[in-house]
């Protein structure tokens, strides 16, 4: 793939990637001086050395979406507190900051829209809120948005950015793994293909299930992949780890995801798989397939 | 009772106690004094303060019984509890994960599947056995056990007890968390009774990569938890030294996770855990198994597999408002 300039990985002193503020902004791969307006219109990839920045998932719905046919479901599904859980602050407190700084109402936004005319059923995470991390909330919207697709015919796609499970609710985030993992069994077997799109960074719990049960997996260019911490990992083996170690391109070499694909042409990419896993062309319409006669001798 | 039994942090009481009854024994060897009446009352003694420190312990006290090195393991009870346990090994892919084992027993006549995570007993053991620690290959090893079972129509039983998969190179390289992914995806389909017990550590997506089951049940004094204790205490109180607070704030403990309808039942234990008293400790696993066993196996296939989604599907917090 020469679409992009291989970024250097390394696996100490990781440079820790956030959305950019102020007017302009230096890749932190060619040093390159990218006005923030053009980022921005470039979704926040950097145009010559192609390094992604991260993304808010808004921002992302509506590159990836044809215009004016998103729409949002369970805005209104938000955290609770089944712990009373309270480490330097109470938990409700973190969340009310969350939402404050970024606006959002949870770590997901999901919704139906169509991709060049194909009715998807779509979560998107944003990392910003929580570190992405799932509880309760992300749990039942990413399952709901599974059940959608099962229930309505359509193709689920999830867009994962997460540090994992969220802490804060103990044993009932760990829960949420088997829930959104239960549910896209359904999927799989009402035969509708599951898209998981992987992006910096994508970790913990949320790989341990849906993130890692694609039937295509697509992952960003030099996005952090991992089930365990690489300190976790460094001070348990006590070895070095390998160069790019848990990135994209790792990841892809050792069989894990199935293409590295630059954010500027995942909505054409998403099309392209689609239309051959699922959508039927038939004139100017468009319709799933049938599901051949052995679809109920699955497993 | 084995003195070295008493080697947690908070059953120093209980070993100075066991220590002043040696001392009353060996001088008694040494002199003709009758010291029997001083050893009875220490003895009573030790008994009393045995109640009096196992009849409250702390949730964090409950983390460090659940890894007493004494603690039965899954060895321990498929010996008690089974019959004619055939191991099978490997995931016929890449290696036999000793720290994941399994295989076919009978169980009160009827043939199961069991799948178990096993610690070593000591350092030469625990090598071989990954301190319990599975790698992708221990899961895709339960895996294809539990589609045999599947083939063959029979239950499968899972044995809870690690501190987490194992977080290493080659576990990542070989996609530790998609193989923990497909098993729960897997198991949530399974057309077999499936029931999982929690017996020492339930450690996050490398206990869940063997639980997602119609029944899961734990011992009293065993956990199960997102993260380790220390763990979360590195992250969120930036010190491991705080581990106790974290297993507090997170509520892990066997009778919090009844409560939450995270388990079906919590099977009790002896005063002082499990390890005091293995055969008591069996017997009542024992019974709690076939009473599970013997209401799933009238199900049909398709309600075992409903049953098991609803059950997962309910689980978990959050709020949600008309608007």
């Amino acid at each position: 793939m020469a679409h992009f300039t291989k970024p250097k990985l390394a696996t100490s002193g990781r440079k820790k990637k956030s959305i950019p503020e102020g007017l302009w902004t230096k890749c932190p791969v060619s040093g390159e001086i990218v006005y923030n307006k053009d980022l921005e219109e470039n979704l926040m990839v950097v145009p010559k050395s192609g390094y992604h920045f991260p993304i808010g998932a808004a921002q992302r719905i509506k590159a990836l979406i044809d215009e004016g046919t998103f729409k949002e479901y369970d805005r209104n599904v938000k955290s609770a507190d089944p712990l009373q859980f309270v480490d330097s602050v109470p938990y409700p407190t973190r969340i009310a900051r969350y939402e404050k700084e970024s606006g959002l109402t949870e770590a997901v936004i999901c919704g139906m829209g169509r991709i060049h005319g194909i009715e998807v059923s779509l979560a998107v995470m944003d990392f910003r809120f929580c570190g992405g991390a799932m509880g309760g909330a992300v749990g039942e919207k990413i399952t709901r948005a599974v059940e959608r697709a099962t229930a309505g015919k359509n193709p689920c796609i999830i867009i994962s950015a997460s540090g994992g499970a969220r802490m804060q609710e103990g044993i009932f985030s760990l829960m949420q793994m088997a829930k959104t993992s239960a549910a896209l069994a359904r999927l799989s077997d009402a035969r509708l293909p599951f898209i998981s799109v992987l992006t910096h960074p994508t970790t913990g719990g949320v790989t341990a299930s849906f993130a890692l049960l694609g039937d295509v997996i697509l992952a960003e260019p030099g996005a952090l992949i991992g089930f365990a911490g690489a300190r976790v990992i460094k001070e348990t083996t006590k070895q070095t780890l390998p160069a790019g170690f848990q990135t994209a391109e790792f990841l892809l070499q050792h069989g894990l995801i199935d293409q590295i694909v630059s954010r500027l042409e995942m909505r054409d990419r998403l099309r392209d798989i689609l239309l051959a896993l699922f959508v039927r062309q038939t004139g100017t319409e468009t319709k799933a397939p049938a599901a051949p006669e052995t679809a109920a001798t699955v497993g | 009772m084995d003195k070295r039994a008493y080697v947690l942090e908070f059953e120093k009481p209980l070993r100075e106690l066991e220590k002043q009854i040696d001392e009353l024994h060996q001088g008694a060897l040494e002199s003709d004094h009758d010291v029997s009446a001083d050893i009875a009352a220490i003895e009573a003694k030790l008994e009393e303060t045995k109640k009096e420190i196992y009849s409250s312990l702390t949730p964090w006290q409950r983390v460090l019984v659940a890894r007493h090195p004494k603690r039965p393991y899954a060895p321990d009870y498929i010996a008690a509890l089974f019959e004619n346990f055939q191991e099978l090994h490997g995931d016929r892919q890449f290696r036999d994960d000793r720290a994941l084992i399994g295989g076919t027993a009978m169980f009160h006549g009827q043939a199961v599947m069991l799948v178990a995570q096993q610690k070593g007993r000591d350092t030469k053991e625990n090598i071989v056995r990954n301190f319990g620690m599975p790698n992708p290959e221990g899961y895709r090893k339960a895996l294809r056990l539990m589609h045999l079972a599947e083939k063959f129509g029979l239950p499968v039983i899972c044995f809870i007890d690690t501190p987490g998969a194992f977080p290493g190179i080659g576990s990542e390289e070989r996609h530790v968390a998609e193989a923990i992914a497909v098993n729960q995806r897997e198991m949530a389909r399974l057309r077999v009774p499936t029931i999982s017990v929690v017996i020492g550590e339930g450690g996050s997506g490398g206990a869940l990569g063997i639980g997602v089951t119609n029944r899961v049940l734990i011992m009293e004094n065993a956990y199960y938890s997102v993260i380790s204790p220390e763990g979360c205490a590195a992250i969120l109180w930036k010190d491991r030294a705080n581990a106790a607070k974290a297993t507090e704030a997170m509520k892990i403990s066997a009778q919090y996770l009844f409560e939450f309808g995270v388990v079906e039942e919590v099977i009790p234990e002896p005063l002082g855990g499990a390890h005091n008293d293995p055969a008591q400790t069996a017997a009542a696993l024992d019974a709690a198994l076939r009473k599970h066993l013997a209401e799933l196996l009238p199900l049909s296939s398709d309600e075992l597999v409903r049953q098991r989604y609803d059950r997962f599907r309910r689980l978990g917090v959050y709020t949600e408002t008309t608007t």
